[in-house]
């Protein structure tokens, strides 16, 4: 009953990863390492120029700056202040990811939880966490702990609520099928709603992470007496100003390498999702 | 002939959906049985309730009253003796499961040792002529393959009757030939209970052992017709013969007499 081989090695061919094999790989990669550095090459250049001709000393030339990192963080700096603050920035959002997700796949699947907690969670939502602040550390103390509360309690939300969006709509066809066959409920969860949501969830682990490294820096920057967002405040306050644009390209590095992890796990996670809008396109 | 006792019994189904704007008599009172090993056809109206007899039979909706039995046992749910083939293959196969995955997840909860479902999968998969797509997923297929998937994964599953809603539907003419052809050889070979619903009367003739004929809503069977052609059907002179033509004729003006809503004087089809 082999009627269409032809169709399906077609079909096979233009899904098959032998699509990044075609000639060419090496001058793909320059041209995209190309455009991604170009920008900030350039902006480099132009930062410099402009740095040495002012006068202001709040306004250093990039070189400076690049002294000043390696100077501050390489060294003590970034056992004592970088790793703690990575450290508390890794704690906060794996437990944002853990409870958004075992949250919101509860509140999602169960309608009347759904509808009873839904305005309240918006509620929450919308106070901004540095407020928060204050409270926690009355309550925690200025620990570790207060740290990573005051993280989850920005991050967990884009991730709750996604979640939640994304358990409640799945498709009905699709609950049908798994309800028919008599597919059990554990079985349910892992191969029929976490998948179908996961292009949500996705999408609010991206928001959260954001969020979650505002977070790290800002709850450093109350009491405290380590980690990056203290040492950018100190620095500020004591104008080492070289020393604090340092810690500000600190931060945007940590941003970068998140998501760039984001990025891999997203490609591996939601790849049916992407080959499928693609085929929809065509 | 193999043994042919009951399979499915249908008593008085009826079915209302309540609302807050009114209640809807979606089926009237439907009676019918089913032996095993029989290809059975429903035709009706657009709109005459079919998906909701099948739902009905699934275990999938509870009826208002009357009854349906499987094996003399009452359905009240989902019955590991049905397997059901949906219309939209696109939202039945999960995008993110291989074939192989799609067809295996049913066998999950089953009984069986690792070697026992992976066979089950190949030999479900080889019936439909898809063994060397099994680690594609849906998306990549056509929408041909894809509803063989979802064959695939009902014939894995080992139900005592398939029933297909309006399965092909969606597929263009020659494809859905050849799949009408692969339900056709399933049936025979491999003497499975088929529950087929369509709206399309010359795919039930050509498909069916018996023709149910389901009036417009709230639904009754107008008729129960014996389709006494050859087993053994051939698109092109199955279709040509002259009793095929009388038959669909025959169910054609059924299905107008149902739509305007004229009631029971079924003549026999001589």
């Amino acid at each position: 009953m082999t009627k269409h081989p032809d169709r399906i090695a077609v079909a096979e061919r233009t899904a098959g990863p032998d699509v990044a094999r075609r000639p060419g790989v090496g001058s793909r990669i320059a041209s995209s390492l190309g455009y991604s550095l170009g920008l900030p090459m350039l902006l480099l250049v132009v930062w410099g120029l402009l740095a040495t001709r002012s006068t202001n000393r709040f306004f250093p030339d990039p070189l400076t700056i690049f002294e000043a990192f390696v100077d501050t963080w390489v060294g003590p700096a970034f056992v004592e202040d970088v790793l703690p603050s990575l450290y508390r920035l890794g704690l906060g959002i794996t437990a944002s990811i853990v409870v958004g997700i075992a949250a919101g796949t509860i509140i999602g699947l169960v309608q009347w939880l759904r509808e009873l907690l839904e305005p309240l969670l918006e509620f929450f939502r919308a106070i901004p966490p540095p407020v928060l602040i204050p409270v926690v550390m009355l309550l925690l103390g200025i620990t570790d702990t207060m740290k990573v509360v005051v993280i989850v309690s920005g991050a967990v939300w884009p991730i709750l609520l996604n979640t939640i969006e994304g358990v409640r709509a799945t498709d009905s066809v699709m609950t049908e099928t798994a309800e028919s066959f008599q597919v059990t409920w554990w079985e349910r969860l892992w191969f029929l709603v976490l998948p179908a949501a996961s292009p949500r969830i996705m999408a609010g682990v991206r928001q959260g992470l954001s969020v979650a490294l505002i977070l790290m820096v800002i709850s450093e920057m109350f009491a405290s007496s380590a980690g990056l967002g203290y040492r950018i405040a100190y620095f500020q306050r004591n104008y080492l100003i070289a020393e604090m644009w340092s810690g500000i390209l600190l931060l945007g590095l940590v941003g970068v390498f998140l998501a760039v992890v984001f990025g891999i796990v997203e490609r591996r996670v939601l790849r049916w999702y992407h080959g499928l809008r693609e085929v929809n396109r065509a | 002939m193999p043994d042919r006792s009951t399979l499915l019994r249908v008593e008085h189904l009826r079915k209302v959906y309540e609302s807050a704007t009114g209640n809807v008599e979606a089926i009237g009172d439907i009676s019918f049985t089913m032996n095993a090993g029989e290809l059975v056809c429903i035709v009706g109206p657009s709109g005459c309730g079919k998906t909701t007899l099948l739902k009905c039979l699934a275990g999938l909706l509870r009826p208002t009253s009357g009854v349906v039995e499987m094996d003399g046992a009452p359905v009240t749910g989902p019955s590991p003796a049905m397997a059901v083939v949906f219309q939209e293959y696109g939202r039945s196969l999960y995008p993110w499961l291989t074939v192989r995955g799609n067809v295996e997840l049913p066998l999950r909860h089953k009984k069986f040792s690792r070697a026992q479902r992976e066979k089950l999968v190949t030999d479900a998969l080889v019936a439909v002529g898809l063994d060397h797509a099994a680690r594609s997923h849906p998306w990549q297929l056509s929408g041909g393959m894809q509803q063989r998937v979802a064959i695939a994964r009902a014939i894995a599953y080992q139900p005592e009757v398939m029933i297909m809603d309006e399965p092909f539907a969606a597929v263009d003419a020659q494809t859905r030939a050849d799949l009408e052809d692969l339900v056709r050889e399933l049936h025979t070979s491999r003497n499975m209970s088929i529950l087929f619903v369509t709206h399309d009367i010359d795919e039930s003739v050509y498909l069916g052992e018996r023709v149910l004929v389901l009036s417009k809503s709230p639904t009754w069977v107008q008729e129960d017709l014996a389709i006494d052609l050859p087993p053994t059907r051939d698109q092109i002179t199955t279709r040509a013969l002259p009793r095929f033509t009388e038959l669909r004729t025959h169910v054609y003006d059924q299905i107008q007499r149902a739509k305007r809503g004229k009631t029971v004087d079924a003549q026999p089809a001589r």
